[in-house]
Order: structure tokens, then sequence, then C-alpha cells
């Protein structure tokens, strides 16, 4: 910008010429300058006090929408304590009822800060008069070596051992808090829980991570923040879990078995109410995996979910039932039982000559193996596959179990017509007693697919039908009549009417072939067999009957008593009014 | 006039300052309060939770069998089976109330004295 000089040459000249004072004009531009300035210095000063007014209005905005919206908003309990990396958070596992099988526990962590200790020598002696197994000499080499600081002693402590570390005095022990898992129940449903133990430890927390069965299954789910609040509801039922438990190891104690299993179902929305496997462990004290012998005779090995063996003759249901699927045979077609039945140099016999023929029902009801091969040769491989697969037969159980995901059923390398008939009755193909339970309630529940689930269910979309209404009709009606005419005797008890198939298989030998004295004796039943709404199979490993003359293997002598005890028992926790015998003959009568 | 004004303002300006003050002092004594009811609060989640494991523990189904064991002199108690069930034709009707039979003489009790009405009374009664 050009200063307009205060006196312009041009205009004083012109102002002598004209004779005005040149001095007016000087003062008139002095004028306007001051003019000018005070214009600048007012415009500056009232953008500044604008700027400061909306400074403040916003100031005062700010703080007062933050007000309005602290007054807003519920109030809410802010997060507590110190958000750490590690969290031993874990959700809460109950049963059905809501009762706790699994709690997180707030217990201590001990260690040590050797630095901080007064006492080192006398404070390891003392530790090992609380703790038997730490020997102190050793602990006090630990604590005086130079070269550590920092020492773990226990992961947990009981109130009682903190108490007497707290006594001896030494400054350089501290204590970690930790949760602890806690399983209150003890063994009872370990197969299920599986267990827990430590992950990242730091001195303020440990997580604690899952290690098998639903808590490794659900791990994400019990270790997510939002939902630590939420227990984990499963669809066990304690008290049922207790009383087949006890049932079953009574039986597995009586006819010495080497293991035993047991698994409940609801036919209709597959939830699993009771798993038992024995032997059995505490979850609390997890033992380790077995490194020698047979994986089977672990504690730690799921008979139900893990467990693929030949089941034997509790097949034979599933080939009748293919049978009178397809059309092949009636309940009352008579099926051609001569034997031995040869088929190469192979021969299929049966447990004692039945005759002649026998119908349908009367090779159920008696359990005659040549009857079901023979039902079975004309429909073929292609078909007998792909109607075990409908069952799921063929895959592993898709259980919320860690272990069920791993375990899977051995199939024939070559599904050949010796297969068809062999797997007609059980050999040839292993089955899990999970995979079992949810054929077996497919074949009752008017034929539709279940899934077998470990989660309480509200309400459960029915699954695809697999066998039409009134194949799983006669099925129902089938094996009604095993257990009232035929080899399940032992499981007809009052009020409490039950269908069902035994099966006696012959272990397979370590060298090949089948053993004579090892059987896995196996009743997979239904109840009330007039409309069934559970499934329950019971599967015994070498089970041997000696109240008699003679040792009885088979499955009506072992597994069927053990069964019928079980739902003696656990039919009224299971809300079952006993009905009488005649009630449930009627209610087939009007449906055929 | 202007210097009442300026003299308003700086009271006001004192009396807000003073409330302010107040204020801050009474949120931190409620944030104080609220950490002191946050661990009290997380004391007693604490203690529920280990009530519940305490009490799940003492309900264990092996526990409950011992006891059921130990007591069965006094308590009999048996696993229910189908044969605890009953119809409800079984249950019996209550009976009906018994009637209180009528004696020819009046029962009543208490004090006899009160009961000696007027003599004219008696006598109307009779």
């Amino acid at each position: 910008m050009i200063r307009t000089p205060l006196r312009p040459l041009a205009r004083i000249l012109k102002a002598r010429a004209s004779g005005e004072n040149p001095d007016h004009i000087e003062q008139e531009n002095l004028r306007l300058r001051r003019e000018a300035a005070r214009d600048g210095a007012r415009n500056r000063a009232e953008g500044r006090l604008l700027a400061l007014s909306l400074l403040f209005m916003a100031a005062f905005v700010v703080l007062g929408a933050r007000m309005g919206l602290l007054a807003a908003t519920s109030p809410l309990e802010l997060s507590r304590g110190i958000s750490e990396d590690i969290s031993g958070a874990r959700a809460d596992i109950v049963d059905r009822h809501g009762r706790v099988l699994a709690t997180n526990l707030a217990t201590h962590a001990l260690y040590a800060e050797t630095r901080r200790m007064v006492d080192p020598v006398r404070a390891a002696h003392e530790l090992a008069h609380i703790f038997p197994d730490i020997d102190g000499t050793r602990m006090a080499a630990r604590f005086t070596d130079p070269n550590r600081r920092f020492i773990w002693i226990r992961t947990r402590l009981s109130p009682e051992q903190m108490q007497a570390v707290h006594d001896i005095g030494e400054p350089g022990l501290m204590f970690g808090p930790r949760e602890m898992r806690l399983y209150p129940n003890g063994r009872m449903a370990a197969h299920v829980l599986g267990g827990a133990s430590f992950g990242q430890q730091g001195v303020r927390a440990a997580e604690i991570i899952g290690i098998a069965g639903v808590e490794l299954y659900h791990e994400d789910r019990l270790r997510d923040p939002d939902q630590a609040d939420q227990p984990l509801e499963l669809a066990l039922d304690l008290s049922v879990q207790a009383a087949v438990t006890e049932v079953l190891e009574g039986g597995k104690h009586m006819l010495n078995a080497r293991g035993a299993t047991a698994v409940l179902m609801d036919v209709h929305t597959g939830e699993v109410i009771s798993l038992v496997s024995l032997p059995d462990f505490d979850p609390n004290n997890r033992p380790p995996p077995p490194t020698e012998g047979e994986p089977a005779d672990s504690p730690l090995f799921n008979r139900a979910v893990q467990g693929y063996y030949e089941l034997g003759s509790v097949m034979k249901a599933f080939a009748v039932a293919q049978g009178l699927d397809m059309g092949e045979v009636t309940p009352a077609t008579m099926i051609d039982t001569r034997g031995p039945l040869t088929f190469g140099r192979f021969r299929i016999r049966d447990f004692r000559n039945y005759g002649p023929q026998l119908s349908v029902t009367d090779v159920m009801v008696k359990s005659s193996n040549i009857g079901t091969a023979r039902i079975m040769q004309p429909i073929g491989a292609t078909a007998q596959r792909e109607f075990l697969d409908r069952f799921g037969f063929l895959d592993s159980m898709p259980l919320e179990l860690s272990e069920a995901r791993r375990a899977r059923p051995l199939l024939p390398d070559r599904w050949s017509e010796l297969s068809v008939m062999t797997i007609s009755y059980g050999h040839g193909m292993s089955t899990s007693p999970l995979a079992l339970a949810a054929g077996y309630a497919t074949l009752v529940n008017g034929g539709r697919k279940i899934a077998p689930t470990l989660l309480k269910q509200d309400q459960v979309q029915p699954g695809a039908q697999i066998i039409s209404q009134r194949t799983s009709d006669q099925m129902k009606l089938m094996l009604h009549q095993v257990v009232q005419e035929g080899t399940a005797s032992f499981a007809r008890i009052p009020g409490y009417p039950v269908g069902g198939k035994t099966g006696s298989a012959d272990k397979p030998g370590p060298r090949g072939g089948y053993m004579d004295d090892a059987v896995l004796a196996t009743f997979a039943s239904v109840f009330p067999s007039h409309a069934p709404r559970f499934a329950l199979v019971v599967t015994l490993d070498e089970p041997v009957d000696t109240t008699g003359p003679e040792p009885r293997r088979t499955a009506g002598w072992t597994a069927v008593p053990v069964s019928a005890e079980i739902i003696r028992r656990v039919g009224p926790l299971l809300g079952l009014r006993p009905v009488s015998l005649d009630v449930a003959n009627a209610r087939f009568e009007q449906g055929h | 006039m202007r210097s009442f004004l300026y003299l308003c303002t700086a009271l006001a300006v004192i009396a807000l300052a003073a409330w302010a003050y107040r204020e801050n002092h009474m949120t931190q004594q409620a944030m104080n309060e609220r950490r002191a009811l946050e661990r009290e609060i997380a004391l007693l989640e604490e203690t529920i939770r280990i009530q519940r494991a305490e009490w799940a523990y003492l309900n264990r189904p092996d526990r409950l069998r011992e006891l059921v064991d130990l007591n069965f002199a006094q308590l009999k108690l048996v696993p229910i089976t189908g044969a605890h069930f009953g119809e409800i034709g079984q249950i019996v009707y209550p009976l009906p109330a018994p009637r209180a039979e009528i004696s020819d003489a009046i029962e009543v009790y208490g004090d006899i004295e009160q009961l000696s009405a007027p003599a004219e009374q008696q006598e109307q009664t009779r």
C-alpha cells in the first residue's frame, strides 16, 4: 500500500495558487489517516471479542451437552478393578436346572521375591513343613540362588495354607490373587466338563483355559467378558446324572466289567440328559494323559463319545427299519433263517437255531443274524451306505465336545456284499454309544433326524424326515416286543414300559479275529415304549454275570438289568408318570 | 449505577466460584464413595460366588447320598421310583367335619359369676 503523503505537492501548489492555507490539507489528511487507524483497531477488537465469545460459547455448549448427556444416561457401574491383558474371568457352567457344575473361586498363588527375603533358609524349611511335597533343602538352594529373583511356589493355596504361610512372617513370600476352576460335584459328569488349567500367568492374575470337554469346546464363549455373568446352560440333569452314575458303577462292579458307559437322550430335541463313562476321573485334579497301555483303559477316555466299537445286534434295528422303510418287507413277512448262511468261505450263524423261517418281527425279537442278513441282501451296499449315512453313522458326531469331533467310525474299506450282511447285524462297522442313541431316537421319534447336543435347547426345529412315520411306529412296536417276548426280558419294569434291542458283540482280539470270552454288551432302549421320550444306551465292556452255574456274558444278562435299574431310577426324575403295561399295549393296538 | 452493576457481578462471580468449589468437592466425595461401594460390591459378589460354590459343594450328589445313608434310621429316605406315584382316586376325600353332639346341659366356659343373670330373666326363660 502506498502511504498517502500528508502534504501532496500537487494539492499544495493548487491551494497556494488559489490562496488557501495549505495546512488545512495537512490536517485533513491527518484526520483521515487517524480515522482509518481507528476503524482498523475497532475491527480487530470486534473480531477478537467475537472469537472469544464464540470460544466461550463452544466451551459452555460442550459442558452443557456433557452435563445433559450425563444426566440423561442411566447410572452405570463402571468396570471394577484393573483391566489387565490376563484375565481369569470365566463363566460358570450349570445344568438344565441351574445347579452349578463348574465355577470360579478366588484363591491365591504363592510366589517368592528372593531379594526381599530376610531369612530364605528358614522360610524354605517352614514351607516344607506346610507343603509335604516341597523339599526344604532344594527350596533353600533356589531361594539363595543369586540368579533368581522370582520363584513361583504354588499356583493355588487353601485359606488354611495361606494363613500358615502368613505365619512364617517372611516378607519375601507374596500372594497373587488367582481365580481357580472348581467342579463342586467332583467326578460327576467329568467327561462332559473335561477340565481346565492355568494358561498365561501374571502376578495379579492367571488365565484359566479349558483343556478338554465342554470347557475346551466353548472356550471362547466361556472367556468372553461380555457373557462372563451368564452361565453356560448344559442339557445335563445333575440328579439324573448322579442316579445313572450310581447304578452304572454298581453294575460295573457286580459284573466285573472293565468299563461302562451310558447315554440318555431326549428323542425329540437330541438333548443329552446324562452321559456317563466309567472309569472316570476328578476334573479338579485331572490325571495326565496315559503314556502306556491301551488308551481306552485310561479314565480320561470318553467311552460314550470316543469309544467306537462294533456293537453287534443293536444295529439290526436299522437293517429292519431300512427293509420296512423301502417296502421290501412288512413286520409279518416270513424270512428264511435256515443256517448257516454261507457266503464264499464266510459262514453266518445264529446264537441258536431258530427253525426254518421267522417273521421280520421275530427276527428282531429273537435276534437272528441270518434273518437280518437275508433282509439286507436284496437291498445292497449303496442303499445301505446311504441309509446309514442319513442317520449320521458314517461320520463323527456333531456333539459339543472337543473329543467328539476327533473320533470317527471305522468303516469297511470296500463295501462288499459280505459287508452288507455283516453290518446288518452290527459287525464290520464301528459305532459309538452316542451315535447309537441318536439313531434310536430317530427310529422312534417319528423318523426325524436329531442333532445330539449338550446345550439346553428352548426350541428345536424338527429335523429332516429320515424314515417314514409308519416305519417309526412299526419299529416302536418291535422294540416293545423284544422286551416283552424276546432277549431283553429283564427290562420289564413295572410302570415304565421299555422298548429296546440287545447287542452282544465279541471284542476283536489284539491279533485279529474275535475273542471268545470278551464281549461288549449293549442295550439300546427307548422309554416309555408306546410314546418314547428318552433313548438310553448302556454299554458294558467285558461284563460277566457269575451268579448262575456258568458265566453269562450276553447283553440280556448284563446290560439289560443295568439299563432296567437306570430307567426305574430316572423315570420319576425325568417327570414321567408310571403307566401300566395294559395302557401301553392299548396304545399300540390303537395305532395298528 | 455502573458501580452497583460491577458490585453485583463481582458478588455473582464469588458466589458462583464458591458453588463450583463446593460442587467439585461433593463430586470428589461422591467418587470416593463410589469407589468404596464398588470395592464392597466386588467383595460381596466374590462372597456370593464362594457361597454358591460352597452350596454346590455341600449339595453334591455323593455327599447327599452319604447323608441319606447316615440318617436312614430317622428319615428313611429312598430313591423315588414309579411306585411312589399315586392315582388321583387314591386320595381320600376330606371327612366331613365332626358335628358337635348336642347334650342337654348348656356347656359354658368362663367365670360363673358373670353368667348369673337377673332373677326375672331367669324366670322368663323357664
